[in-house]
Formats: C-alpha cells, sequence, structure tokens
C-alpha cells in the first residue's frame, strides 16, 4: 500500500516543476530524475522578522536541483513540525519520504540563530542537528551551507551550494547593447555587475583561489585580456597583441594564463606568466587552435584544434611538445574543461548542426552526452564535480542550465531580461 | 564565503550546540544584496566586490564613413555592399561575392589613405571562443584578396567579434545566414 501511494506521489512530483522567482530570475529544474531519494524540507518555524528569504525553500531548491533529491512540495505536507517531539513519522512514511528535515529561525536584532535536524523518516533516527548564527545579510548563504551539511551527509560528497558563477548578461538598452560580467551565487542571487562595456565581454575565467577573474573586453574595438580582482575592482590588461587576444585560463597555481593569439598568423595556445608577462607559445600549426584549458595538475592544457578538417579536442603537455588527439567521435567537439579530479572532460559535440554538452571519461574515453539542446555551449564544472553549467538556447534567448555529471537531472536558470552566456563556475 | 571557522568547528563536533557564534571580522564584510541584473557598480558600498565600467570604444570609430563618394550608396554599385556573408564553418569567399571584395579592393588601391576594419562574424553554433577563431579566418580571407589586388596592409585592420554581435537575433538559417559575415568598415 505505501508502495503504491509512493509510485503515485513520485509521479505527481515529476509532473510539477519546482520554480524559484527572485527579482527577474527563475530557476527551474528542467528534468527530474527518476533515482532521485525522497525528501521532505519543512518550512522552518520563524520567531521575529526575517525578511524575505524563506529557508527552506532555499534548502529545498538546492537540494532538489542537486539531481539527488526529489523535495516534498510544501501543500503536500500533512503536518509541519519544527521540533523533533512533534513528528510522526508515520505521516511522512506514508507521503513516501526518506528523510526529513525540520529547524527554526529566530531572528535576534540583526543576526538570526537557525537550528535544524535532519532525520532518517523510516527509522525516526537523528542523523544529524545543528545551530548556528549568521549575520543580517547572510540568511541566504546560511541556507545554502545547510543544504551542503544534508547533501555531504547523505550522499558522502561535498555539496557545491555555497559558491559563486560568473557569466555574461548583455541587453539593449535604448536601442543600443550593453554587456555585463557578473558574478552571482550559483543559484543565480546576489548578482553583482564587475564589468560593463557597450561591446562584448567574454571568457570569463576564475583564478583558484576564486579572488580574480580574467575575462576578454572589445571595448576599445579590439580584443582584450583583463584580471580583474574582485574585492578591490582593480583591473590589469595582461594581453592586448594584434588579432585575437582569448580563451583566458588559469593555471592550477594561477601564476599562468593559458590563452589564445593570433598574432603570429593562426589563433595558438600560449602561455602567459602573469608575474612578467613572458609568452611561451604552445603550439604552432596553420590550424585554428584556441579554448585551452588545464588539467587539475597543471601537467597538460586540452585545447580545441581544426588541424584535422573539423574541431577536434587535443591534449599537449603545459612545457609544450606533441598534442595528442582525445576525441574521434562526431564532427564538432569543442571548448574541454577537466573535471575538479581530472577523471573526466566536458566539452560541446556537435552532430548534424546540433551541439550539445558531453562527458568524456580520461580513462576509458568513453563520450556520455549530457544534454538534448541544440545550441549547448561553455560547460563549466561544480567545484564538487557533481554538475555541468552551460549556456543553452532557449526559445531563441540564451539561458544559463545545469546537468547533473550522469545527465539524469538539468535545471534552467533564466533572466527575465536579455541574454545570459559565458558561464563559469567559480572553484 | 565561510562561516566563522571555529564556530562551524564546534557545531560540527556538538549536536546541538547552544553557544551563539556570532560571525564577525570577514563575515561583517558580506555584500549587501543589489539583486537584479541591473545592479549598478556603483551601489556596491561593502567593499567586497567592486565593478569596472568600460566607457564606449575610443580612437577608432565604426560605421561606413560620412565621407565616401556616391558609388557607395548606388545599389547598382558593388561598394553599396558592405557585408560579405559566407556558409557554415566555411572561410571562403563565396563566388558571387567575389566582384564586392574587388570592388572595395580597387577603390582602397586608388585611395591609399583610406582605411578599412574587415569585422569577421560567426553564427550562434558551436563554441564562443571558436567562433572568434572562424570570424578571423572570414576577415582574413577578405584582407587575403584585397592585399592580392594591390591594397596595402596598413589600410587594413581585422578584428573579430564571433558570435557576439549578431545582425539578426533569432536562432535558425535565416538568422545564422545573415550572421555568418565579414563587415567591411570604413574609417
Amino acid at each position: 500500500m505505501i508502495l503504491v501511494i509512493r509510485i503515485l506521489l513520485v509521479g505527481l512530483m515529476s509532473a510539477v516543476l519546482s520554480v524559484a522567482q527572485a527579482e527577474g530570475l527563475t530557476i527551474e529544474i528542467t528534468k527530474g530524475s527518476q533515482t532521485a531519494v525522497p525528501i521532505a524540507i519543512v518550512p522552518f518555524a520563524q520567531q521575529g522578522s526575517i525578511g524575505n528569504v524563506k529557508i527552506s525553500d532555499v534548502v529545498s531548491s538546492d537540494l532538489g536541483g542537486s539531481g539527488f533529491f526529489k523535495t516534498l512540495a510544501e501543500d503536500d505536507m500533512l503536518t509541519k513540525p519544527s521540533e523533533p517531539e512533534r513528528i510522526n513519522f508515520k505521516d511522512w512514511q506514508v507521503l513516501g519520504q526518506d528523510y526529513m528535515v525540520i529547524g527554526q529561525v529566530v531572528g535576534n536584532g540583526g543576526s538570526y540563530n537557525i537550528q535544524f535536524h535532519l532525520f532518517n523518516v523510516q527509522n525516526g533516527q537523528l542523523l544529524m542537528g545543528y545551530k548556528l548564527t549568521v549575520g543580517g545579510n547572510e540568511l541566504r548563504r546560511a541556507a545554502h551551507h545547510i543544504s551542503d551539511l544534508i547533501y555531504e551527509k547523505l550522499t558522502g560528497r561535498k555539496g557545491a551550494f555555497n559558491t559563486r558563477i560568473a557569466y555574461v548578461t548583455s541587453a539593449s538598452r535604448g536601442g543600443a547593447k550593453q554587456y555585463m560580467l557578473q558574478v552571482a551565487d550559483a543559484d543565480g542571487f546576489n548578482p553583482r555587475t564587475i564589468a560593463e562595456s557597450p561591446e562584448p565581454i567574454m571568457a570569463p575565467a576564475w583564478s583558484p583561489d576564486g579572488s580574480k577573474i580574467a575575462y576578454v573586453s572589445f571595448h576599445t574595438k579590439r580584443s582584450e585580456i583583463f584580471v580583474q580582482t574582485l574585492a578591490s575592482g582593480q583591473r590589469e590588461s595582461v594581453s592586448s597583441y594584434h588579432g585575437i587576444n582569448g580563451a583566458p585560463a588559469f593555471s592550477p597555481d594561477g601564476s599562468r594564463l593559458a590563452i589564445t593569439l593570433s598574432k603570429d598568423g593562426s589563433p595558438d595556445i600560449y602561455v602567459l606568466n602573469l608575474a612578467n608577462k613572458g609568452l611561451t607559445r604552445l603550439t604552432n600549426s596553420l590550424a585554428i587552435d584556441t579554448e585551452p584549458s588545464w588539467s587539475p595538475d597543471g601537467s597538460s592544457i586540452v585545447f580545441t584544434s581544426d588541424q584535422g578538417g573539423k574541431p577536434q579536442l587535443y591534449l599537449i603537455p603545459a612545457t609544450g611538445g606533441k598534442a595528442s588527439r582525445l576525441t574521434f567521435q562526431g564532427d564538432y567537439n569543442a571548448r574541454g574543461r577537466f573535471s575538479p579530479d581530472g577523471r573526466s572532460l566536458a566539452m560541446v559535440t556537435g552532430n548534424g548542426g546540433s551541439y550539445k554538452i558531453a562527458v568524456m571519461d580520461m580513462a576509458s574515453r568513453t563520450v556520455n552526452v549530457l544534454t538534448d539542446g541544440s545550441l549547448d555551449e561553455s560547460p563549466s564544472f561544480a567545484p564538487n564535480g557533481s554538475m555541468v553549467l552551460f549556456a543553452a538556447n532557449k526559445g531563441g534567448r540564451s539561458v544559463l542550465s545545469a546537468v547533473s555529471t550522469d545527465g539524469a537531472m538539468q535545471q534552467k536558470l533564466a533572466f527575465e531580461r536579455g541574454e545570459v552566456r559565458e558561464p563559469a563556475w567559480a572553484p | 564565503m565561510k562561516f566563522n571557522k571555529t564556530c562551524l568547528a564546534l557545531a560540527m563536533t556538538a549536536v546541538f550546540l547552544t553557544t551563539g557564534c556570532s560571525s564577525t571580522d570577514e563575515e561583517g564584510t558580506l555584500a549587501e544584496s543589489t539583486q537584479g541584473t541591473d545592479a549598478s557598480t556603483s551601489g556596491l558600498s561593502d567593499g567586497s566586490m567592486s565593478g569596472s565600467q568600460f566607457g564606449s570604444g575610443s580612437g577608432m570609430s565604426s560605421g561606413s564613413g560620412s565621407n565616401l563618394g556616391p558609388e557607395f550608396s548606388d545599389p547598382n554599385n558593388p561598394l553599396s555592399k558592405q557585408t560579405i556573408y559566407f556558409e557554415l564553418d566555411s572561410s571562403q569567399v563565396k563566388q558571387e561575392y567575389v566582384p564586392v571584395v574587388a570592388a572595395h579592393a580597387q577603390y582602397l588601391a586608388s585611395h591609399p589613405n583610406q582605411h578599412v576594419i574587415l569585422a569577421g562574424h560567426a553564427d550562434e553554433r558551436g563554441s564562443s571562443e571558436y567562433n572568434i577563431a572562424l570570424g578571423e579566418q572570414r576577415a582574413k580571407s577578405v584582407e587575403r584578396m584585397m592585399r592580392s589586388q594591390g591594397v596595402t596592409a596598413s589600410q587594413l585592420e581585422i578584428v573579430s567579434y564571433g558570435e557576439e554581435k549578431p545582425a539578426m537575433s533569432g536562432s535558425g538559417e535565416s538568422a545564422w545566414q545573415m550572421n555568418r559575415r565579414v563587415e567591411v568598415g570604413y574609417q
């Protein structure tokens, strides 16, 4: 009987799209996982003023969006306990839940005391209990932290909810386009503009410590690579050679940038020493060589080259040498990005004019296509390797999407106005 | 990004920790949220992250130049065409645009003080940095043809915008074919 109800509920839940709305931003789970673990995040009891942040909503959205969990809609809850002794576990067993989270938030003159408990619904066991105190503007951050704790407890892997992303938006203002490089929380909240220009801004790349972003700006009507320190806003032009200055990627130790330059003819990969601006040329072909990205151990660089006629991915030692071809399937494989553990490589794979995000297992070299879009590009791994963020086209508009690395779950991050592209997940 | 580390460490070891850990030091500097995509850079008062405003391009102007002769606006003259279109993933100048490139080359060869910017573009398909390279190849194809017809290197400048500045927005071949292009911009 319980099993039947549970199957029914799972069916119902996958039909209901989870939508979070805030300031022109929507997060929508566009593809739910069939194997996701049911968890109920009961609305936290509130005392005092806590503004418009609802912790249970944030946690629900985080966990539901991860692909590992299926969260119970608030309307389906029979009761909403906030204290352990108030829980009737049978209520939650009937609803087919495996786990549940309850909690309280107490506003305390500018700071908040938050307490929460995670239970196994099947046996009533308390798995985790926490109390934390945070300051005025930190409720969303605290909620993401709670998501991280629950995620790690139940999956054994670190969460990536308390992280940031960078991306480029473009929108028309009075007929003229304006490009903005923004940094936001990983769920798109709290966006801050760090650079803007009437000419394109491209290719944001994070320094390994998350303190700087390298990017390409065309504000002089030529391409130029900047490195900007987030805390101070100070930016430095690091590459303004004749021709293309593009595709910056920080080395894992943060001391160098792999970049694309066409100053010597066709686009080639160079390594720029950020301290003395010295250049080392890595590739030297008549073909297009671009989109470098370092392996996490810093030993090699993956890049896109059409030296074989069509764009494919190649690997070259970071100190230079012979490049070896990595991809052989399909007529378009570009923009490789290593997972944080170096075991897999995300890429754009094109077949028959349709471009999707795929992940290659570096040991077996098998390629798994994760998305079903037709104009997907710019993949970027979450720092815990669980998801890949990318740019997609929905209804003629660029939006950001994230897909779990097994392809089971996908979510969309859309802004009300304009286009959003070139995402980069912070380390 | 982190909570007070000591507080967290304590919380990790003690379930139902009852002491309040105030979060000061770096947490006190967390940004006041400036939500919305039009968050202004000047609204960042907390100092944790600052923005930069680029002005519009300096030194160079685009457009078709105001001092050009009437032949540039005569629809029967190939000089009136200042955009050269390309096939998918190709940087070869199509036969129908060879006379257009030749007309501009001839004009430039006879006006050695005239400068142009050849701006290469790509459609939105595929990877954005690869499209930058593709746009540059297209501009270089046009440059090579012009050079072979007597235009000097100093008259020509190349820039590639890849897929970043589509002439026509939207997805589909009708927009894409308008976006795979090189624009000849008289300075």
